[in-house]
Protein backbone atom coordinates (compact mmCIF):
# COMPACT_ATOMS: atom_id res chain seq x y z
CA UNK A 1 0.00 0.00 0.00
CA UNK A 2 1.31 3.67 -0.87
CA UNK A 3 1.23 6.02 2.23
CA UNK A 4 -0.13 9.18 1.53
CA UNK A 5 0.10 12.51 3.56
CA UNK A 6 -3.14 14.02 4.45
CA UNK A 7 -2.36 17.12 2.41
CA UNK A 8 -1.21 14.92 -0.81
CA UNK A 9 -4.44 12.48 0.27
CA UNK A 10 -7.01 15.95 -0.24
CA UNK A 11 -4.73 17.11 -2.91
CA UNK A 12 -5.44 14.10 -5.06
CA UNK A 13 -8.99 14.01 -4.02
CA UNK A 14 -9.93 16.81 -5.54
CA UNK A 15 -8.32 16.79 -8.59
CA UNK A 16 -10.30 13.13 -8.64
CA UNK A 17 -13.54 14.62 -7.85
CA UNK A 18 -13.32 17.17 -10.87
CA UNK A 19 -12.40 14.16 -13.40
CA UNK A 20 -15.72 12.47 -11.83
CA UNK A 21 -17.91 15.09 -12.15
CA UNK A 22 -16.36 16.63 -15.48
CA UNK A 23 -15.63 13.41 -17.70
CA UNK A 24 -18.46 12.00 -17.39
CA UNK A 25 -20.53 15.06 -17.71
CA UNK A 26 -18.51 15.34 -21.27
CA UNK A 27 -19.03 12.29 -22.42
CA UNK A 28 -22.94 11.78 -21.65
CA UNK A 29 -23.95 15.19 -23.32
CA UNK A 30 -21.92 14.10 -26.36
CA UNK A 31 -22.55 10.77 -26.57
CA UNK A 32 -26.76 11.10 -25.77
CA UNK A 33 -27.43 14.55 -26.14
CA UNK A 34 -25.65 15.48 -29.36
CA UNK A 35 -25.82 12.64 -30.94
CA UNK A 36 -28.06 9.71 -29.61
CA UNK A 37 -30.82 12.14 -29.66
CA UNK A 38 -29.80 13.47 -33.29
CA UNK A 39 -30.25 9.43 -34.67
CA UNK A 40 -33.37 8.96 -32.99
CA UNK A 41 -34.80 12.24 -34.79
CA UNK A 42 -33.39 11.01 -38.53
CA UNK A 43 -30.56 13.30 -38.53
CA UNK A 44 -26.77 13.45 -38.05
CA UNK A 45 -26.26 15.99 -35.17
CA UNK A 46 -22.96 17.54 -35.10
CA UNK A 47 -20.20 16.24 -37.76
CA UNK A 48 -17.79 18.96 -38.14
CA UNK A 49 -15.71 19.55 -35.07
CA UNK A 50 -13.61 16.27 -34.62
CA UNK A 51 -14.09 12.83 -36.07
CA UNK A 52 -18.22 12.82 -36.32
CA UNK A 53 -18.21 15.61 -34.11
CA UNK A 54 -17.02 14.31 -31.38
CA UNK A 55 -15.22 17.57 -30.66
CA UNK A 56 -18.08 19.38 -30.64
CA UNK A 57 -18.66 20.17 -26.85
CA UNK A 58 -14.52 21.40 -26.80
CA UNK A 59 -15.89 23.64 -29.45
CA UNK A 60 -18.88 24.72 -27.35
CA UNK A 61 -17.06 25.37 -23.93
CA UNK A 62 -14.74 27.73 -26.25
CA UNK A 63 -17.81 29.99 -27.19
CA UNK A 64 -19.05 29.92 -23.91
CA UNK A 65 -16.30 31.00 -22.22
CA UNK A 66 -15.65 34.25 -24.43
CA UNK A 67 -19.09 35.21 -24.32
CA UNK A 68 -19.84 38.59 -22.26
CA UNK A 69 -20.98 37.68 -18.59
CA UNK A 70 -23.85 39.96 -18.71
CA UNK A 71 -25.88 40.86 -15.45
CA UNK A 72 -29.17 42.92 -15.81
CA UNK A 73 -29.00 46.40 -14.76
CA UNK A 74 -31.71 45.94 -11.79
CA UNK A 75 -30.28 42.80 -10.74
CA UNK A 76 -29.09 41.73 -7.24
CA UNK A 77 -25.55 41.20 -8.31
CA UNK A 78 -24.27 39.09 -5.79
CA UNK A 79 -27.01 36.71 -5.73
CA UNK A 80 -27.14 36.48 -9.21
CA UNK A 81 -23.39 35.87 -10.07
CA UNK A 82 -23.31 33.16 -6.79
CA UNK A 83 -26.14 30.99 -7.54
CA UNK A 84 -24.33 28.85 -10.20
CA UNK A 85 -21.91 28.42 -7.84
CA UNK A 86 -24.70 27.02 -5.02
CA UNK A 87 -25.84 24.84 -8.10
CA UNK A 88 -22.32 23.43 -8.86
CA UNK A 89 -21.54 22.93 -5.00
CA UNK A 90 -24.07 20.48 -4.32
CA UNK A 91 -23.17 18.58 -7.77
CA UNK A 92 -19.85 18.41 -5.83
CA UNK A 93 -20.97 17.12 -2.21
CA UNK A 94 -22.94 14.86 -4.26
CA UNK A 95 -20.03 12.80 -5.97
CA UNK A 96 -18.21 12.88 -2.40
CA UNK A 97 -19.91 9.68 -1.06
CA UNK A 98 -19.96 7.63 -4.16
CA UNK A 99 -18.04 4.43 -3.96
CA UNK A 100 -15.88 3.51 -7.05
CA UNK A 101 -14.07 0.59 -5.08
CA UNK A 102 -12.96 -1.00 -2.12
CA UNK A 103 -10.81 2.24 -1.42
CA UNK A 104 -11.59 4.30 -4.15
CA UNK A 105 -13.77 6.46 -2.65
CA UNK A 106 -13.79 10.52 -1.58
CA UNK A 107 -15.31 10.01 1.74
CA UNK A 108 -16.60 6.54 3.74
CA UNK A 109 -19.30 8.72 5.75
CA UNK A 110 -21.73 6.27 8.04
CA UNK A 111 -24.52 8.37 6.68
CA UNK A 112 -23.62 7.81 3.20
CA UNK A 113 -26.90 7.91 1.01
CA UNK A 114 -28.76 10.09 3.47
CA UNK A 115 -26.13 12.62 3.35
CA UNK A 116 -25.99 12.31 -0.56
CA UNK A 117 -30.15 13.06 -0.32
CA UNK A 118 -29.51 16.15 1.93
CA UNK A 119 -26.95 17.51 -0.28
CA UNK A 120 -28.81 17.03 -3.25
CA UNK A 121 -31.79 19.89 -2.17
CA UNK A 122 -29.37 22.13 -1.89
CA UNK A 123 -29.24 22.91 -5.28
CA UNK A 124 -32.67 24.29 -4.66
CA UNK A 125 -31.59 27.24 -2.85
CA UNK A 126 -29.23 28.36 -6.21
CA UNK A 127 -32.19 28.03 -8.49
CA UNK A 128 -34.33 30.42 -6.43
CA UNK A 129 -31.58 32.97 -5.83
CA UNK A 130 -31.07 32.65 -9.76
CA UNK A 131 -34.80 32.89 -10.39
CA UNK A 132 -35.20 36.08 -7.62
CA UNK A 133 -31.93 37.62 -8.51
CA UNK A 134 -32.55 38.02 -11.92
CA UNK A 135 -35.41 41.15 -11.65
CA UNK A 136 -37.62 39.13 -14.36
CA UNK A 137 -40.26 37.82 -14.15
CA UNK A 138 -40.08 34.61 -16.13
CA UNK A 139 -36.90 33.92 -14.26
CA UNK A 140 -38.99 34.11 -11.18
CA UNK A 141 -41.90 32.37 -12.04
CA UNK A 142 -39.27 29.46 -13.21
CA UNK A 143 -37.22 29.33 -9.70
CA UNK A 144 -40.67 29.31 -7.65
CA UNK A 145 -41.92 25.86 -10.14
CA UNK A 146 -38.50 24.50 -9.90
CA UNK A 147 -38.57 25.21 -5.60
CA UNK A 148 -42.35 23.80 -6.13
CA UNK A 149 -41.08 20.54 -8.04
CA UNK A 150 -37.84 19.70 -6.35
CA UNK A 151 -39.62 19.71 -2.90
CA UNK A 152 -41.95 17.46 -4.25
CA UNK A 153 -39.95 14.96 -5.75
CA UNK A 154 -37.05 15.09 -3.15
CA UNK A 155 -39.84 12.64 -0.95
CA UNK A 156 -40.23 10.18 -3.58
CA UNK A 157 -37.04 10.35 -4.00
CA UNK A 158 -35.76 9.85 -0.46
CA UNK A 159 -38.95 7.16 0.39
CA UNK A 160 -37.77 4.81 -2.94
CA UNK A 161 -34.21 4.58 -1.27
CA UNK A 162 -35.77 3.94 2.01
CA UNK A 163 -36.38 0.11 0.58
CA UNK A 164 -32.59 -0.58 -0.40
CA UNK A 165 -31.86 0.98 3.48
CA UNK A 166 -33.86 -1.62 4.97
CA UNK A 167 -32.69 -4.48 3.08
CA UNK A 168 -28.80 -3.78 3.18
CA UNK A 169 -28.93 -2.51 6.79
CA UNK A 170 -27.17 0.16 6.34
CA UNK A 171 -27.11 3.86 5.24
CA UNK A 172 -23.21 3.47 4.21
CA UNK A 173 -23.18 3.26 0.46
CA UNK A 174 -20.25 0.76 0.39
CA UNK A 175 -22.62 -1.57 3.15
CA UNK A 176 -24.98 -1.61 0.31
CA UNK A 177 -22.78 -2.51 -2.25
CA UNK A 178 -21.49 -5.67 -0.55
CA UNK A 179 -24.51 -6.10 0.59
CA UNK A 180 -25.56 -6.46 -2.85
CA UNK A 181 -21.94 -8.62 -3.19
CA UNK A 182 -22.68 -11.30 -0.38
CA UNK A 183 -26.47 -11.49 -1.24
CA UNK A 184 -27.98 -14.67 -2.67
CA UNK A 185 -31.19 -15.34 -4.49
CA UNK A 186 -32.70 -18.32 -2.53
CA UNK A 187 -29.42 -19.64 -1.91
CA UNK A 188 -28.32 -19.18 -5.55
CA UNK A 189 -25.45 -16.17 -5.29
CA UNK A 190 -23.68 -16.47 -8.53
CA UNK A 191 -24.44 -12.99 -9.63
CA UNK A 192 -25.47 -11.59 -6.08
CA UNK A 193 -28.19 -9.95 -5.42
CA UNK A 194 -28.80 -6.93 -6.97
CA UNK A 195 -31.42 -4.71 -5.42
CA UNK A 196 -32.79 -4.34 -8.83
CA UNK A 197 -34.75 -7.30 -8.60
CA UNK A 198 -36.31 -6.59 -5.00
CA UNK A 199 -36.70 -3.20 -5.41
CA UNK A 200 -37.77 -2.82 -8.60
CA UNK A 201 -40.71 -0.86 -7.17
CA UNK A 202 -38.44 1.67 -5.47
CA UNK A 203 -36.13 1.73 -8.49
CA UNK A 204 -38.68 2.99 -10.86
CA UNK A 205 -39.80 5.61 -8.16
CA UNK A 206 -35.91 6.56 -8.17
CA UNK A 207 -35.76 6.66 -11.91
CA UNK A 208 -39.02 9.33 -11.96
CA UNK A 209 -37.81 11.08 -8.92
CA UNK A 210 -34.27 11.56 -10.31
CA UNK A 211 -35.73 12.79 -14.10
CA UNK A 212 -38.04 15.40 -12.19
CA UNK A 213 -34.96 16.62 -9.53
CA UNK A 214 -32.97 17.09 -12.60
CA UNK A 215 -35.77 18.79 -14.27
CA UNK A 216 -35.45 17.14 -17.48
CA UNK A 217 -38.53 16.66 -20.03
CA UNK A 218 -41.06 15.19 -19.23
CA UNK A 219 -40.93 17.34 -15.72
CA UNK A 220 -39.82 20.48 -17.28
CA UNK A 221 -41.94 22.83 -16.00
CA UNK A 222 -39.47 25.29 -14.29
CA UNK A 223 -37.92 25.96 -17.97
CA UNK A 224 -40.72 25.46 -20.17
CA UNK A 225 -39.41 27.23 -23.22
CA UNK A 226 -42.34 27.86 -24.79
CA UNK A 227 -43.56 29.86 -21.78
CA UNK A 228 -40.98 30.75 -20.04
CA UNK A 229 -38.09 31.24 -22.28
CA UNK A 230 -35.81 29.25 -20.40
CA UNK A 231 -36.63 29.82 -16.73
CA UNK A 232 -34.33 30.83 -14.31
CA UNK A 233 -31.86 30.97 -16.44
CA UNK A 234 -33.73 33.34 -18.94
CA UNK A 235 -30.69 36.01 -17.96
CA UNK A 236 -27.57 34.19 -17.45
CA UNK A 237 -24.96 34.36 -20.27
CA UNK A 238 -21.33 32.82 -20.58
CA UNK A 239 -19.84 31.41 -18.27
CA UNK A 240 -22.17 31.54 -15.60
CA UNK A 241 -24.53 29.48 -18.34
CA UNK A 242 -22.01 26.64 -19.16
CA UNK A 243 -22.00 26.49 -15.21
CA UNK A 244 -25.51 25.60 -14.67
CA UNK A 245 -25.32 23.62 -18.11
CA UNK A 246 -23.12 21.71 -15.94
CA UNK A 247 -24.31 21.07 -12.98
CA UNK A 248 -27.46 19.88 -14.61
CA UNK A 249 -25.53 17.69 -16.77
CA UNK A 250 -23.33 16.10 -13.87
CA UNK A 251 -25.67 15.98 -11.73
CA UNK A 252 -27.69 13.64 -13.93
CA UNK A 253 -24.59 11.40 -14.01
CA UNK A 254 -23.60 11.57 -10.05
CA UNK A 255 -27.71 10.26 -9.42
CA UNK A 256 -26.78 7.84 -12.08
CA UNK A 257 -23.71 6.80 -10.33
CA UNK A 258 -26.12 6.94 -6.96
CA UNK A 259 -28.73 4.74 -9.06
CA UNK A 260 -26.41 1.76 -10.28
CA UNK A 261 -24.69 1.58 -6.28
CA UNK A 262 -27.98 0.97 -4.69
CA UNK A 263 -29.76 -1.00 -7.62
CA UNK A 264 -27.03 -2.52 -9.50
CA UNK A 265 -24.45 -3.43 -7.48
CA UNK A 266 -22.22 -0.39 -7.79
CA UNK A 267 -18.75 -1.43 -8.50
CA UNK A 268 -18.57 -4.94 -7.91
CA UNK A 269 -18.85 -7.50 -10.80
CA UNK A 270 -20.86 -10.34 -10.51
CA UNK A 271 -19.61 -13.31 -7.64
CA UNK A 272 -18.81 -15.88 -9.91
CA UNK A 273 -16.41 -13.58 -12.57
CA UNK A 274 -14.18 -13.28 -9.57
CA UNK A 275 -14.24 -17.09 -9.34
CA UNK A 276 -13.45 -18.06 -13.19
CA UNK A 277 -11.21 -14.51 -13.51
CA UNK A 278 -7.46 -15.31 -11.88
CA UNK A 279 -6.59 -12.42 -9.12
CA UNK A 280 -9.57 -11.26 -8.40
CA UNK A 281 -10.72 -13.56 -5.79
CA UNK A 282 -12.11 -11.78 -2.63
CA UNK A 283 -10.52 -12.58 1.09
CA UNK A 284 -13.32 -14.09 3.19
CA UNK A 285 -14.01 -14.22 6.77
CA UNK A 286 -15.12 -16.90 8.82
CA UNK A 287 -18.63 -16.63 8.13
CA UNK A 288 -18.11 -16.87 4.14
CA UNK A 289 -18.93 -13.08 3.78
CA UNK A 290 -16.19 -10.16 2.24
CA UNK A 291 -13.51 -9.79 4.84
CA UNK A 292 -14.43 -6.18 6.44
CA UNK A 293 -12.14 -4.26 8.40
CA UNK A 294 -12.10 -0.84 10.17
CA UNK A 295 -14.93 0.35 9.35
CA UNK A 296 -14.69 -0.93 5.18
CA UNK A 297 -17.06 -3.08 4.71
CA UNK A 298 -14.86 -3.76 1.15
CA UNK A 299 -11.85 -4.35 2.68
CA UNK A 300 -11.38 -8.58 1.66
CA UNK A 301 -11.81 -7.24 -2.26
CA UNK A 302 -9.42 -7.59 -4.46
CA UNK A 303 -7.24 -4.29 -5.21
CA UNK A 304 -7.98 -4.35 -8.65
CA UNK A 305 -10.93 -3.32 -7.83
CA UNK A 306 -9.79 -0.14 -7.47
CA UNK A 307 -9.29 0.31 -11.74
CA UNK A 308 -11.84 -1.99 -12.33
CA UNK A 309 -14.19 -0.31 -10.12
CA UNK A 310 -14.64 3.17 -12.16
CA UNK A 311 -15.01 1.29 -15.52
CA UNK A 312 -18.11 -0.95 -14.01
CA UNK A 313 -19.39 2.22 -12.82
CA UNK A 314 -18.89 4.33 -15.77
CA UNK A 315 -20.76 1.34 -17.95
CA UNK A 316 -23.87 1.36 -15.48
CA UNK A 317 -23.76 4.98 -15.00
CA UNK A 318 -24.17 4.95 -18.98
CA UNK A 319 -26.74 2.86 -18.85
CA UNK A 320 -28.53 4.71 -16.44
CA UNK A 321 -27.87 8.09 -17.80
CA UNK A 322 -29.26 6.37 -21.53
CA UNK A 323 -32.74 6.18 -19.86
CA UNK A 324 -32.37 9.87 -18.50
CA UNK A 325 -32.11 10.76 -22.44
CA UNK A 326 -34.34 7.93 -23.35
CA UNK A 327 -37.32 9.88 -21.66
CA UNK A 328 -36.34 12.84 -21.95
CA UNK A 329 -36.84 13.22 -25.86
CA UNK A 330 -40.07 10.45 -25.49
CA UNK A 331 -41.84 11.96 -23.21
CA UNK A 332 -44.30 15.61 -23.87
CA UNK A 333 -43.97 17.97 -20.81
CA UNK A 334 -46.39 17.45 -17.67
CA UNK A 335 -48.98 20.17 -16.71
CA UNK A 336 -47.66 22.03 -13.55
CA UNK A 337 -50.89 20.56 -11.62
CA UNK A 338 -50.75 17.05 -13.44
CA UNK A 339 -46.98 16.99 -12.18
CA UNK A 340 -47.56 17.82 -8.58
CA UNK A 341 -50.60 15.60 -8.53
CA UNK A 342 -48.34 12.45 -9.43
CA UNK A 343 -45.98 13.41 -7.09
CA UNK A 344 -48.20 13.60 -3.96
CA UNK A 345 -50.90 11.42 -4.59
CA UNK A 346 -48.98 8.62 -7.04
CA UNK A 347 -45.14 8.10 -5.82
CA UNK A 348 -45.07 9.02 -2.38
CA UNK A 349 -48.23 6.85 -1.36
CA UNK A 350 -46.44 3.82 -3.82
CA UNK A 351 -43.25 4.12 -2.04
CA UNK A 352 -45.06 4.23 1.46
CA UNK A 353 -46.45 0.89 0.73
CA UNK A 354 -43.14 -0.10 -0.88
CA UNK A 355 -41.20 0.74 3.09
CA UNK A 356 -44.36 -1.35 4.88
CA UNK A 357 -44.12 -4.50 2.26
CA UNK A 358 -40.13 -4.44 2.38
CA UNK A 359 -40.42 -4.12 6.11
CA UNK A 360 -42.38 -7.16 6.81
CA UNK A 361 -40.54 -9.04 4.48
CA UNK A 362 -36.79 -8.29 5.57
CA UNK A 363 -38.64 -9.31 9.28
CA UNK A 364 -40.15 -12.74 7.77
CA UNK A 365 -36.82 -13.88 6.05
CA UNK B 1 7.31 26.31 5.41
CA UNK B 2 3.74 25.35 4.55
CA UNK B 3 4.37 22.13 4.18
CA UNK B 4 6.23 21.72 7.67
CA UNK B 5 3.24 23.77 9.35
CA UNK B 6 0.96 21.38 8.06
CA UNK B 7 2.93 18.30 9.26
CA UNK B 8 3.54 19.64 12.80
CA UNK B 9 -0.03 20.12 12.88
CA UNK B 10 -0.74 16.72 11.56
CA UNK B 11 1.77 14.82 13.32
CA UNK B 12 -0.05 15.74 16.34
CA UNK B 13 -3.36 14.94 16.55
CA UNK B 14 -6.05 16.37 14.33
CA UNK B 15 -7.47 18.41 16.96
CA UNK B 16 -5.29 21.48 16.09
CA UNK B 17 -6.65 21.79 12.70
CA UNK B 18 -10.63 20.68 13.67
CA UNK B 19 -9.77 24.18 16.17
CA UNK B 20 -9.10 26.19 13.61
CA UNK B 21 -11.52 25.02 11.62
CA UNK B 22 -14.28 25.84 14.52
CA UNK B 23 -13.11 29.22 14.73
CA UNK B 24 -13.61 30.38 11.15
CA UNK B 25 -16.96 28.51 10.90
CA UNK B 26 -18.30 30.23 14.18
CA UNK B 27 -17.01 33.43 13.04
CA UNK B 28 -18.73 33.11 9.65
CA UNK B 29 -21.88 31.92 12.20
CA UNK B 30 -21.59 34.85 14.18
CA UNK B 31 -21.08 37.66 11.37
CA UNK B 32 -24.06 36.37 9.49
CA UNK B 33 -26.34 36.11 12.23
CA UNK B 34 -25.43 39.72 12.71
CA UNK B 35 -25.87 40.61 9.06
CA UNK B 36 -28.75 38.60 9.36
CA UNK B 37 -30.73 41.04 11.97
CA UNK B 38 -29.24 44.47 9.99
CA UNK B 39 -29.51 43.92 6.32
CA UNK B 40 -32.37 46.49 4.73
CA UNK B 41 -33.72 43.51 1.51
CA UNK B 42 -35.87 40.20 3.16
CA UNK B 43 -34.24 38.16 0.91
CA UNK B 44 -30.74 38.70 2.11
CA UNK B 45 -31.80 38.57 5.26
CA UNK B 46 -33.17 34.87 4.67
CA UNK B 47 -30.09 33.85 2.67
CA UNK B 48 -27.94 35.03 5.89
CA UNK B 49 -29.56 32.93 7.47
CA UNK B 50 -29.14 29.84 5.41
CA UNK B 51 -25.29 30.48 6.03
CA UNK B 52 -25.72 30.28 9.67
CA UNK B 53 -27.77 27.38 9.53
CA UNK B 54 -24.66 25.32 7.05
CA UNK B 55 -22.17 26.92 9.66
CA UNK B 56 -24.35 24.74 12.12
CA UNK B 57 -24.05 21.91 10.18
CA UNK B 58 -20.42 21.92 9.77
CA UNK B 59 -19.92 22.41 13.90
CA UNK B 60 -21.53 19.13 13.97
CA UNK B 61 -19.29 17.69 10.99
CA UNK B 62 -16.32 18.67 13.05
CA UNK B 63 -17.74 17.10 16.28
CA UNK B 64 -18.39 14.03 14.77
CA UNK B 65 -22.05 13.99 14.53
CA UNK B 66 -22.55 12.79 10.91
CA UNK B 67 -26.18 12.10 11.21
CA UNK B 68 -27.19 15.05 12.70
CA UNK B 69 -24.84 17.51 10.36
CA UNK B 70 -27.02 15.78 7.58
CA UNK B 71 -30.30 15.57 9.50
CA UNK B 72 -29.73 19.77 9.50
CA UNK B 73 -28.81 19.87 5.62
CA UNK B 74 -32.01 17.95 4.73
CA UNK B 75 -34.43 19.58 7.43
CA UNK B 76 -33.26 23.08 7.37
CA UNK B 77 -31.35 23.98 4.32
CA UNK B 78 -33.37 21.55 1.92
CA UNK B 79 -37.02 22.22 3.31
CA UNK B 80 -37.14 25.30 5.76
CA UNK B 81 -35.33 27.47 3.84
CA UNK B 82 -36.74 26.45 0.37
CA UNK B 83 -40.08 26.71 2.14
CA UNK B 84 -39.33 30.26 3.88
CA UNK B 85 -37.60 31.74 0.31
CA UNK B 86 -40.23 30.35 -1.50
CA UNK B 87 -42.50 32.21 0.76
CA UNK B 88 -40.63 35.37 0.90
CA UNK B 89 -40.29 35.85 -3.08
CA UNK B 90 -44.03 34.79 -3.48
CA UNK B 91 -45.22 37.94 -1.70
CA UNK B 92 -42.63 40.80 -0.88
CA UNK B 93 -39.38 39.97 -3.55
CA UNK B 94 -37.98 43.40 -4.05
CA UNK B 95 -34.72 43.73 -4.79
CA UNK B 96 -33.17 46.47 -3.41
CA UNK B 97 -33.00 48.28 0.77
CA UNK B 98 -36.34 48.38 1.81
CA UNK B 99 -37.25 51.18 4.60
CA UNK B 100 -40.07 49.95 6.56
CA UNK B 101 -38.00 46.89 8.00
CA UNK B 102 -36.42 48.61 10.91
CA UNK B 103 -38.77 48.67 14.19
CA UNK B 104 -38.98 51.03 17.28
CA UNK B 105 -38.57 48.11 20.06
CA UNK B 106 -35.64 46.37 18.60
CA UNK B 107 -33.55 47.74 21.66
CA UNK B 108 -36.01 45.55 23.43
CA UNK B 109 -35.68 42.73 21.28
CA UNK B 110 -31.81 43.16 21.36
CA UNK B 111 -32.18 43.13 25.27
CA UNK B 112 -34.00 39.53 25.11
CA UNK B 113 -31.39 37.94 22.91
CA UNK B 114 -28.88 39.02 24.90
CA UNK B 115 -29.96 37.68 28.02
CA UNK B 116 -31.88 34.40 26.35
CA UNK B 117 -27.83 33.87 24.85
CA UNK B 118 -26.61 34.20 28.43
CA UNK B 119 -28.68 31.49 29.77
CA UNK B 120 -28.11 29.03 27.45
CA UNK B 121 -24.41 29.73 27.49
CA UNK B 122 -24.27 29.54 31.32
CA UNK B 123 -26.05 26.09 31.44
CA UNK B 124 -23.88 24.70 28.99
CA UNK B 125 -20.96 26.19 30.61
CA UNK B 126 -22.16 24.44 34.05
CA UNK B 127 -23.09 21.20 32.38
CA UNK B 128 -20.43 20.58 30.36
CA UNK B 129 -17.84 23.08 31.21
CA UNK B 130 -15.04 20.84 31.81
CA UNK B 131 -15.30 18.18 29.01
CA UNK B 132 -12.63 17.82 27.12
CA UNK B 133 -13.01 16.70 23.30
CA UNK B 134 -11.07 13.29 23.06
CA UNK B 135 -7.86 13.20 21.03
CA UNK B 136 -9.08 10.89 18.82
CA UNK B 137 -12.21 11.98 16.81
CA UNK B 138 -14.75 9.31 16.28
CA UNK B 139 -17.41 9.61 14.39
CA UNK B 140 -21.02 8.68 16.19
CA UNK B 141 -22.37 5.62 14.16
CA UNK B 142 -26.02 5.82 13.16
CA UNK B 143 -26.57 3.32 14.64
CA UNK B 144 -26.30 4.19 17.84
CA UNK B 145 -28.33 7.56 17.16
CA UNK B 146 -31.10 5.01 16.40
CA UNK B 147 -30.79 2.93 19.46
CA UNK B 148 -30.63 5.53 21.50
CA UNK B 149 -33.74 7.15 19.96
CA UNK B 150 -35.82 4.72 20.12
CA UNK B 151 -35.02 3.11 24.19
CA UNK B 152 -33.54 6.15 26.04
CA UNK B 153 -35.80 8.83 24.35
CA UNK B 154 -39.02 6.89 22.98
CA UNK B 155 -41.41 8.78 24.99
CA UNK B 156 -39.79 12.59 23.91
CA UNK B 157 -39.59 11.06 20.53
CA UNK B 158 -43.46 10.04 20.23
CA UNK B 159 -44.16 12.89 21.97
CA UNK B 160 -42.77 15.49 19.55
CA UNK B 161 -43.93 12.89 16.54
CA UNK B 162 -47.50 13.69 17.91
CA UNK B 163 -46.80 17.42 18.21
CA UNK B 164 -45.94 17.60 14.72
CA UNK B 165 -48.93 15.66 13.23
CA UNK B 166 -51.18 17.75 15.27
CA UNK B 167 -49.39 21.08 14.02
CA UNK B 168 -49.69 19.28 10.29
CA UNK B 169 -53.96 18.77 10.89
CA UNK B 170 -53.71 22.20 12.38
CA UNK B 171 -52.48 23.91 9.46
CA UNK B 172 -54.44 21.90 6.55
CA UNK B 173 -57.48 23.06 8.68
CA UNK B 174 -56.68 26.85 8.61
CA UNK B 175 -55.37 27.01 4.68
CA UNK B 176 -58.35 24.77 3.90
CA UNK B 177 -61.21 27.19 2.23
CA UNK B 178 -64.23 25.46 2.13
Amino acid sequence: MIELAYWQETILKLVFAFVAVLIPAGLTVNLYLFKMVSFMQSRLGPMEAGPFGSLQLVAEVGKWAQKEDIVPRRADEFVYKASPYVVLLSTFLLVLVVPFGPDAMFANFGTGIFFAMAVSSVSVIGILMAGWASASKYSLLGGLRAAGQLIAYELPLVLAVVGVVIQAGSLNLQDIVMAQHNGEIFGWGAIGNPFILTQFVGFMIFLIAVQAELTQTPFDMPIAESELVSGYMTEYSGFRFLLFFIGEFATANIFAFLGATLFLGGWSIPPFLMDIIPGLAPELDATGAVLSEGGNSAAGMSPWFNLIGPLVMLVKMLALTFIVYWVRFTYPRFREDQLQKFAWKVLIPISLVNIAVTGVLKVVF
Amino acid sequence: MMNLVLQTALSDTGNWIANIFFYIIAAVAVVAALKMVTTNNVVHASLYLLVVLSAVAATYVILGAEFAAATQVLVYLGAIMVLLLFGVMLTRAKIGAETDLDYDQRWIGALVATALGAVMMYSLWEGFGDVTMPAEQVPQRTEAVADEIFSTYIVPFEALSVLLLAALIGAVVVARRD
